[in-house]
């Protein structure tokens, strides 16, 4: 487990001068995504409660940028998936990120939404990336909230450094297709 | 006389023919009975024995028994006033696994049945609604049947020498 160090200016390379600062416009927008993050938490099972631990005072995600949780697909950025999917879950998962409007990123937390885990069974859904696309993995079983604060970090650099508009590039475009979204 | 010798006496002068064995697994009284007289009985230790109340009911398979006891269905009633349990069984072959719904006697029993059907596939006639309860509705076959492997034949991640598929 590395340590999490937070660089406190954070800032895009630009021109800095007594009481301004000039920088892409693209770049302001990545801070002010990457900083803004609200995830949807998908919690099913022991995973989600470890995430509540992750939300809770000792470790406290809002310091991110994520204090509010959407419960309403259609105002989140960040899908968060914890916990076993069985495969009757998997359309309804499906139609959760389909509502999503872009730009959105998925987090996918512990072992049973990366893989399966343990359930190793007809009734469960083998990894959430076999109906979604998915961003980041977090290890674990389940993860401890350092490991979902390292996703998130994780997540956070892709956000800022994306391009953009990442939903018109042609991989994207294409990821998209090969999931038939 | 025990409380259990009372009903097995009870149960054996009602139904006679119909009750095939009596047994004891563990600390459960078992009734074996014919198919069609399964839910005559379990109606009768209902309104007259004091049975309200319908613990479960499953299905089994026995892949090694012979082709006309391989599937069985299994009712446990509970008298929660004298606090006796019993479990009624009945064996069927795999082509006749039709059994009367029990819903008219106990409620608890729809869902019950549902799940019945889903895992293993018996039909109970007279059901308002005999489709599949836990699993997705896509699904084409009973899982629960021995036939069919527990895991997932999809993933890839598992070595078969290591995991003992």
């Amino acid at each position: 487990m590395n340590t999490i160090i937070v660089d406190p200016k954070h800032e895009p390379p630009g021109l800095k001068g007594e009481g301004f600062f000039a920088t892409k416009l693209s770049d302001v927008v990545g801070l002010a995504r990457k900083n803004s993050l609200w995830p949807l938490p998908f919690a099913t099972s022991c995973c989600g409660i470890e995430f509540m631990a992750t939300m809770a005072s000792t470790y406290d995600l809002a310091r991110f940028g994520s204090e509010r949780m959407s419960f309403s697909p259609r105002q989140a950025d960040m899908l968060m998936v914890m916990g076993t999917i069985s495969k009757k879950l998997a359309p309804a998962l499906r139609q959760v990120y389909e509502q999503m409007a872009e730009p959105k990123w998925v987090l996918c937390m512990g072992a049973c939404a990366s893989s399966g885990g343990i359930f190793d069974t007809y009734s469960v859904l083998q990894g959430i990336d076999r109906i979604i696309p998915v961003d980041v993995y977090i290890p674990g079983c389940p993860p401890r909230p350092e490991q979902v604060l390292d996703g998130i970090l994780k997540i956070q650099e892709l956000v800022q450094n994306e391009s953009f508009r990442r939903r018109d590039t042609p991989e994207y475009k294409a990821l998209l297709e090969s999931y038939g979204i | 006389m025990e409380n259990k010798e009372i009903l097995d006496n009870k149960i054996q002068e009602k139904f006679g023919a119909s009750l095939l064995t009596v047994g004891q697994d563990f600390d459960f009284p078992v009734y074996e009975f014919t198919k069609p007289e399964i839910k005559n009985a379990i109606a009768w230790m209902k309104q007259e024995q004091g049975f309200i109340y319908l613990t479960t009911l499953c299905g089994l398979h026995f892949p090694d028994n012979e082709k006309s006891r391989e599937f069985a269905m299994m009712y446990q009633l509970h008298n929660l006033v004298a606090n006796q349990r019993v479990r009624f069984k009945t064996f069927m072959s795999r082509e006749d696994m039709q059994l009367p719904t029990i819903i008219d006697i106990y409620d608890a029993a729809n869902w019950m049945e549902r799940e019945a059907f889903d895992f293993f596939g018996f039909t109970f006639e007279g059901h308002p609604k005999m489709v599949r309860i836990l699993n997705m509705e896509e699904m084409n076959y009973h899982p629960m049947r021995k036939e069919y492997p527990l895991e997932d034949l999809q993933r890839e991640d598992k070595d078969d020498k290591f995991f003992g598929r």
